[in-house]
C-alpha cells in the first residue's frame, strides 16, 4: 500500500460559492476516502419559527436558500395549508407553478454555469449565465424581485399575473428555447466536455435506491422518481414528462438537467394557456394546530418539512430535509477511485446547496 | 490611481450566507453586469487579492477561517461585506448559532445592505472600496464603515431601501 495523504477541499475553494469541506484521503492521485466536514453555514433558522409567528415563517423559509428561495417558501405554505385545511384558488396554484418552474430553469442554468466553471469551460459560464439573467428578468419583472420573490403566502399568492405579464412571460420562454437550442446541443456534444464528464463519478441505480439519492441525481441513475407526479399545485393538471437516463455518470446528470429546462419551458406554456381566472388567495383565520409532513421537488430534487403546531400562533416545530442532504451520501460514494482534479466536477455534478443542508 | 485599484481582484468568502447574496455576487462577474470590463478579476487564493467580499453573518466555526482568509491578504486590503446579514443578522438575527456581525471579527471598509443586494448596488459598493484602497496604499488610516441604518419606509433620500425591510413590515401587516 503506497502512502495515504489527507488533501483539504474548502471551506474557501474557488469552485465552491459556499463553504463546506472535504477531507479527501489520497493515494497518490486517487481518492481513496473523502471525509466531510460540515457546519460553516449553519444559523439554526429551525429554532426561529418559535420567535417569529407563522406568517412571518413564510420569509424565513425563502431565505433558507437563495437559489430555490420561492419553492422553500411554497413547500411551508403548503404544509400549513394542509394543517389548517385551507383551499387555495385555482389561479393561485398555477402561479405557484409557473413561478416554481421558472425558478428551476434559473437553478438548472446556475449549475450548468457553475459545472462548466469546475472544469474551467469559462465561455459556458458566461453563457448559461447570460441566459439566466433572462429568467432572473422575467421574475423581477412578474414578482418584483429578482432572487427573494416574496410572493407566497398562507393561503395563496400575493400578487397575480396581468394577461400582458402572462404574454410576456410567453415571449420570454420562446426567447430562452431558441438560446437552449442554440447552445445546450453544443454543451452535450463537446468533445472535451465529454472527456471531462463521461464515465466521471458512476452511481449505479441500485447504489441510489440504497443510499437514498433525490433528483437529478437518482434520476440520472435510471430511478423515475420524481414528487411533481403526485400533482401538487397545478402539475396534475399541466401534466409533464420524467426525464431520466441511465448511465449514472456526470453526463448524464448533465442531460438530465438539460431536459428538464426544456420540460420547465413547455409546462410554463401549457400552464398559461390553461390559466383560471379568479382569486389569488384566501383569507386564513386561526391558528395551526397539528402536524404535517410537506413535500415538494426542487430543482435539486424532493424537501421535507415536518411541521407543527400547537394553537399558538408561532409553530411548535419546523424541521427541513434537504435534497442536497440526501445526496451527501451518494456524493461520497461516487468520489472514491476519482482523481483528485474530477472531484471538484464530481461535487458539482449533484448540485450541492450547502446553505440549505445546514440551515 | 495605482494599477491595483484599476484592476483590484477579489476573493469571494460565504460566511454563513443563504447563497442569495453568493449568487448575486457571482451573476455581477457574468455577461450582463460584467465587471471583468473594469479589470475585476474573481480569484480564488486570498493572497493574489485586493479586495475581500464577505456575505452572510459568520458563525462560530466561520470566525477562524474568515481571519485566515483575512490575514492572508496583502496590505493594503479593503473588505466589502454584502447584505444585511453582514450588519445585523438580518432576518437570522435571533438564531442561536450566529456572530451577527462580520466587523466582530475583521474590520469592514464598506457595507452594501439589502437582502440580497442588487447587482448594481455590489458593483457600487466595489467601487467605493477603490477608492478606499486608494487611500489606504497612500497611507491614510481608514475608519471602518458605519452600519446602515434600517429605514422601515423609503423616503426620497433614501430610495434603495432594503428589501428584508419591506418583507418584515410585509410580513407583519
Amino acid at each position: 500500500m503506497s502512502k495515504r495523504t489527507i488533501i483539504p477541499f474548502g471551506p474557501q475553494h474557488p469552485v465552491l460559492p459556499e463553504p463546506i469541506q472535504l477531507r479527501l484521503v489520497m493515494e497518490e492521485e486517487r481518492v481513496v476516502e473523502a471525509l466531510p466536514a460540515v457546519g460553516y453555514i449553519h444559523r439554526g433558522l429551525e429554532k426561529l419559527v418559535e420567535k417569529k409567528d407563522y406568517n412571518q415563517c413564510v420569509f424565513l423559509a425563502e431565505r433558507v436558500c437563495g437559489i430555490c428561495s420561492f419553492l422553500h417558501s411554497v413547500t411551508y405554505c403548503q404544509g400549513l395549508e394542509e394543517i389548517m385545511s385551507v383551499t387555495i384558488p385555482d389561479r393561485a396554484r398555477f402561479l405557484r407553478l409557473i413561478w416554481g418552474e421558472v425558478h428551476r430553469v434559473h437553478s438548472h442554468l446556475l449549475w450548468l454555469g457553475l459545472l462548466a466553471d469546475s472544469f474551467g469551460f469559462e465561455n459556458v459560464f458566461m453563457h448559461a449565465w447570460r441566459c439566466r439573467e433572462m429568467v432572473l428578468d422575467l421574475l423581477e419583472r412578474t414578482a418584483g424581485h429578482r432572487v427573494m420573490l416574496g410572493v407566497s403566502c398562507v393561503g395563496g399568492v400575493r400578487r397575480d399575473i396581468s394577461d400582458e405579464g402572462l404574454a410576456d412571460i410567453l415571449r420570454t420562454v420562446d426567447a430562452l428555447q431558441k438560446e437552449f437550442d442554440e447552445f445546450v446541443p453544443v454543451v452535450l456534444n463537446d468533445y472535451s466536455i465529454k472527456q471531462r464528464t463521461v464515465g466521471v463519478g458512476k452511481l449505479t441505480k441500485e447504489q441510489a435506491a440504497e443510499l437514498g439519492a433525490v433528483g437529478p441525481v437518482a434520476r440520472a441513475s435510471g430511478i423515475a422518481r420524481d414528487f411533481r407526479e403526485t400533482g401538487y399545485a397545478a402539475y396534475g393538471e399541466v401534466g409533464f414528462k420524467i426525464v431520466t437516463e441511465t448511465a449514472g455518470d456526470c453526463y448524464a446528470r448533465m442531460k438530465v438537467r438539460c431536459g428538464e429546462m426544456y420540460e420547465c419551458l413547455n409546462m410554463v406554456r401549457r400552464a398559461v394557456a390553461a390559466m383560471p381566472a379568479g382569486a389569488i388567495n384566501v383569507p386564513v383565520k386561526g391558528n395551526p394546530t397539528g402536524e404535517v409532513v410537506a413535500r415538494l421537488e426542487q430543482p435539486r430534487g424532493e424537501v421535507i418539512y415536518y411541521l407543527k403546531g400547537n394553537g399558538a400562533k408561532n409553530l411548535e416545530r419546523m424541521r427541513i430535509r434537504t435534497p442536497t442532504f440526501a445526496n451527501l451520501a451518494p456524493l461520497l460514494a461516487m468520489l472514491p477511485g476519482c482523481e483528485l482534479a474530477d472531484v471538484p466536477v464530481i461535487v458539482l455534478s449533484i448540485d450541492p446547496c450547502i446553505s440549505c443542508t445546514e440551515r | 490611481m495605482s494599477a491595483s485599484s484599476k484592476s483590484p481582484w477579489i476573493v469571494h468568502y460565504n460566511c454563513n450566507s443563504c447563497n442569495g447574496c453568493d449568487i448575486e455576487f457571482v451573476a455581477c462577474l457574468t455577461p450582463m453586469y460584467d465587471v471583468e470590463r473594469f479589470g475585476i478579476l474573481h480569484v480564488g487564493n486570498p493572497k493574489h487579492a485586493d479586495i475581500l467580499v464577505v456575505t452572510g453573518s459568520v458563525n462560530h466555526r466561520d470566525v477562524r477561517v474568515l481571519r485566515n482568509v483575512y490575514a492572508q491578504m496583502p496590505e493594503p486590503k479593503v473588505v466589502v461585506a454584502l447584505g444585511v446579514c453582514t450588519s445585523s443578522g438580518g432576518i437570522f438575527a435571533d438564531c442561536y448559532n450566529i456572530f451577527g456581525d462580520v466587523s466582530k471579527v475583521i474590520p469592514v471598509d464598506v457595507y452594501v445592505p439589502a437582502c440580497p443586494p442588487r447587482p448594481e448596488a455590489m458593483i457600487d459598493g466595489i467601487v467605493q472600496a477603490l477608492g478606499i484602497l486608494e487611500r489606504k496604499r497612500a497611507g491614510e488610516v481608514m475608519p471602518s464603515a458605519a452600519k446602515p441604518v434600517l429605514t422601515l419606509r423609503p423616503t426620497a433620500a433614501a430610495e434603495a431601501a432594503p428589501a428584508a425591510a419591506q418583507a418584515a413590515e410585509q410580513g407583519n401587516a
